[in-house]
């Protein structure tokens, strides 16, 4: 792990319990499935750290070799890589994710 | 840039050579697809891994050449782990 942008990356999915790489932000997405992923999460009313990737290519290229994904967005969870947006979609149908929140003490609505 | 699904199918076909796998464009432009893959490799790997899996197959086109894949990944018993 020698990629000095690791160590950034190591300290923002540490900082925050829940953050999302995406294409654009949360109010401007720049891609479908970046709003998606966006969507997904406010849905469920967690709060999450986002970062606009297309700003930071340096960063961009760095999370590729990082969670060993090549597309975005990519969602971690308290450190750990969840996936992309179909991954993160199928478990939020599933219940998975929310099971999976529960696990990791993340507050987000039971309601939806 | 884009991809053919042919050239999809067959680089996912090298990776996983027991394979079945199916291939459909969701957008006619050669850059969004769905692929299904169900191959006896996926055996007691998370999703995760098993999309990373193919990801790799695929051997860095992905989000650079071909700009959305959707995976779904079976073991042979057809469960959806």
């Amino acid at each position: 792990m020698s990629n000095p942008v690791f160590e950034r990356i190591k300290q923002q999915i540490e900082a925050d319990e829940v953050v999302l790489y995406m294409k654009g932000t949360p109010v401007f997405p720049q891609c479908g499935f970046s709003a998606g992923a966006v969507q997904v999460l406010t849905h469920l009313g967690v709060k999450f750290q986002s970062y606009n990737v297309l700003e930071d290519p340096e960063l961009r290229q760095g999370l590729k070799e990082f969670g060993d994904w090549p597309t975005f967005p990519q969602l971690y969870v308290k450190g750990e890589l969840l996936g992309g947006f179909d991954i993160l979609r199928d478990m939020y149908e599933s219940g998975e994710l929310q099971q999976h929140l529960r696990e990791k003490g993340i507050a987000f609505s039971e309601a939806a | 840039m884009a991809m053919t699904a042919g050239e999809l199918e067959r680089l996912i076909r090298e990776a996983f050579p027991d394979a079945e796998v199916k291939i459909e464009d969701l957008a006619g432009d050669g850059n969004h697809y769905r692929a299904t893959v169900i191959s006896a490799a996926f055996r007691g790997r998370t999703r995760l891994q098993q999309h990373q899996m193919v990801y790799r197959a695929l051997g860095g086109r992905m989000g650079d050449e071909l700009h959305a894949l959707a995976l779904r990944t079976l073991t042979p018993a057809g469960e959806e782990n």
